[in-house]
């Protein structure tokens, strides 16, 4: 136990620090776009960076991954802001914890190995154009000076880290645009325009909102999707922190992680978050490999804001736009248009008809569930293919079954077969095929019955074990 | 002689002529061994992951990057050994090389990746220029 501890947590000490400065930095404009994005105050989504990751680095399963507020959850939000307003973001935050809290206890991480690769493409891919989509609105068609802003932000997050690895190129975008902006007064929006900013710490409060189950009624939609989302994000982000650093993780102990992360942030006025991509990878690539490398970032940020918070506000926010840009192109996963072509063709749809859906409705969980149900039934279509080829054998017929046999193939298996035979010997092989189910059964019975009916003899052989067992469980055509 | 190579690898055509000279090497000496390192690049994790239905898939796809060297050295009857590391490859190289014993590494002058070899310069150079042992690059 004491061995653990001190693995997890003070194995790295020098390149865990100098990791959670770094990423600390790198959250800052993130958390304020966000928070932008779901329609609230910036606070809320700073705060809510603080709190995740300092209690996620206690009771998270991945060591070395960061977790704050981010873009699928804030996208998630917007409607719910919009008509009801932050304390309902706050009540559902909580409640997403504990949607997840439970989730963690029932062990449903493991049933992430039900959704295909194709549906986790999918929600990258439209995660990264709803990012992007969200941030039009902030750049184009305002003047000038906005675009020349964006595109000099673009240049600096993309051409300096070349030059200067140590120091995040977003923060030096901001730092170097902020000041020409103050220093030249250059009519721009800033962050300040869309909230307000404080330099203090986060307070224990409870949402102001009536506990009925009319609240409920409203709020549980929203926790369901941002329980799910959250989760999916943070489970394949522990995924690529646990290859990226060949260890393992314990996926149950994270999903109950993140939602006592939820729950206890939302009683802090922040928003609903989850694991973060780009940020741990960020992490790992700075040398964070402890817990205490998502604890420093989460204190670290907390400092840069009671420090800094009067200058965050003047933040332009074309510089933050552009930000979003890059983030929003790495989160898109550009080996998917070849994956489009090379990819079997019913992988290839369910990735489209992900990003499809979400990019419509809005709404990430959505795009996820139609995506896994999708697959579902391509994986039924192709498994359930049958065949029955005759052959001729001496005086005997014999029918060679092979595949799956169960209740979405059983139509073609019976429709295979020439039931019109008269007064034959037929035997029925079933070497290459697998009974499954009480209607396989069925059906097997349904086409010896109806040829013994025109007075043929049929054996059948060739049943794996499993297979037998079922039959002599089921079968009426021996009785 | 050389007793232990370090042969670095990235599943392109310049590995495996790198793999052609360790062999050469190699048969000079009567125990030598070689340890074939694959680097799984941080840049491309998220990409891997996303695109492999689970650890397995993964692994597997990895392994079948350096199966063409493997089937080289299997064909000399060369005992070797495989290992795969995570980070970025130049420094990864460098510091697994320094770390070990290594007597060589060798590795090819050029990888898959050319645009971003123009841009970052390419790990064989950061490879020759770090190593403390001798480093043959195989053109």
């Amino acid at each position: 136990m004491i061995e653990k501890i001190k693995r997890d947590w003070f194995s790295n000490i020098r390149g865990d620090i100098l990791a959670g400065i770094v990423v600390a930095l790198a959250l800052i404009p993130e958390a304020i776009a966000f928070s932008i994005i779901a329609g609230v105050d910036p606070m809320v989504g700073l705060y809510a960076s603080f709190c995740i990751a300092v209690i996620i680095s206690f009771t998270g399963g991945r060591p070395g991954m960061i977790s704050a507020a981010t873009g699928a959850m804030a996208l998630l939000m917007v409607p719910l802001v919009k008509e009801y307003g932050l304390n309902y973001l706050l009540a559902a935050t909580i409640l997403t914890g504990v949607i997840q809290i439970l989730f963690g206890v029932f062990k449903i991480a493991k049933f992430m190995k039900f959704i295909p690769n194709a549906v986790m493409i999918g929600f990258v891919n439209a995660l990264a154009i709803l990012i992007f989509m969200a941030q039009v609105p902030h750049f184009l068609g305002i003047s000038n000076m906005t675009y020349v802003f964006v595109a000099v932000t673009l240049v600096i997050v993309y051409v300096v880290p070349r030059f200067i690895k140590s120091i995040p190129a977003p923060l030096i975008a901001i730092i170097l645009l902020t000041s020409v902006a103050l220093y030249t007064n250059i009519d721009l929006r800033t962050v300040g325009d869309l909230g307000s900013i404080s330099s203090s710490l986060p307070v224990f409060l409870i949402p102001d909102v009536p506990f009925t189950l009319e609240t409920l009624a409203i709020i549980f939609p929203y926790s369901l999707s941002l329980a799910i989302v959250g989760l999916l994000e943070s489970l394949l982000t522990s995924s690529i922190v646990d290859d990226m650093t060949g260890t393992e993780s314990n996926k149950n102990k994270e999903a109950r992680g993140q939602g006592i992360a939820n729950t206890i942030t939302g009683f802090f006025g922040g928003m609903a978050g989850c694991a973060m991509i780009g940020q741990s990878v960020i992490n790992v690539k700075s040398g964070g490999r402890g817990r205490l490398s998502t604890l420093v970032a989460g204190l670290f940020l907390m400092f840069l804001i009671i420090v800094l918070g009067n200058l965050v506000v003047q933040i332009p926010m074309p510089v933050l736009a552009g930000i979003m840009i890059m983030v929003s192109i790495g989160t898109f996963d550009w080996s998917s248009f070849s994956y489009i072509v090379k990819a079997p063709k019913s992988d290839a749809t369910v990735m489209l008809a992900t990003v499809i859906i979400v990019v419509m409705t809005n709404d990430l969980s959505k795009g996820v569930i139609a995506g896994v149900i999708l697959s579902a039934i391509f994986f039924v279509a192709k498994i359930s293919k049958i065949q029955v080829t005759k052959q001729l054998k001496g005086d005997n017929i014999l029918f060679q079954v092979k595949g799956q046999l169960f209740f979405a193939s059983v139509e073609s298996f019976v429709n295979a077969f020439d039931l019109d035979r008269k007064d034959e010997n037929i035997i029925i092989d079933f070497s290459n095929a697998h009974v499954w189910d009480e209607s396989a059964v069925g059906a097997v019975d349904k086409v010896i019955l109806k040829f013994r009916e025109r007075n043929n003899t049929v054996t059948i052989q060739g049943l794996n074990a499993s297979s037998k067992k079922m039959i002599d469980k089921l079968a009426m055509h021996h009785i | 002689m050389y007793q232990r190579i370090l042969l670095a690898v990235d599943g392109s055509e310049h590995s495996l002529r790198a793999a052609q000279e360790a062999i050469k090497i190699a048969s000079l000496s009567t125990n030598c061994v070689i340890e074939v390192v694959l680097v799984a690049e941080f840049s491309k994790a998220k990409d891997e992951v996303l695109h492999s239905q689970g650890k397995e898939e993964l692994e597997i796809s990895r392994r079948k990057r350096i199966s063409p060297v493997e089937k080289k050295l299997q064909a000399k009857d060369l005992s070797y050994e495989v290992k795969i590391l995570h980070g970025v490859p130049g420094p990864t190289i460098v510091d697994y090389a320094n770390k070990g014993t290594f007597d060589i590494v060798i590795i090819g002058s050029r990888g898959l990746n050319t645009l971003q070899e123009m841009v970052l310069g390419s790990v064989s150079h950061k490879v020759a220029k770090r190593v403390n042992c001798p480093v043959m690059i195989v053109k």
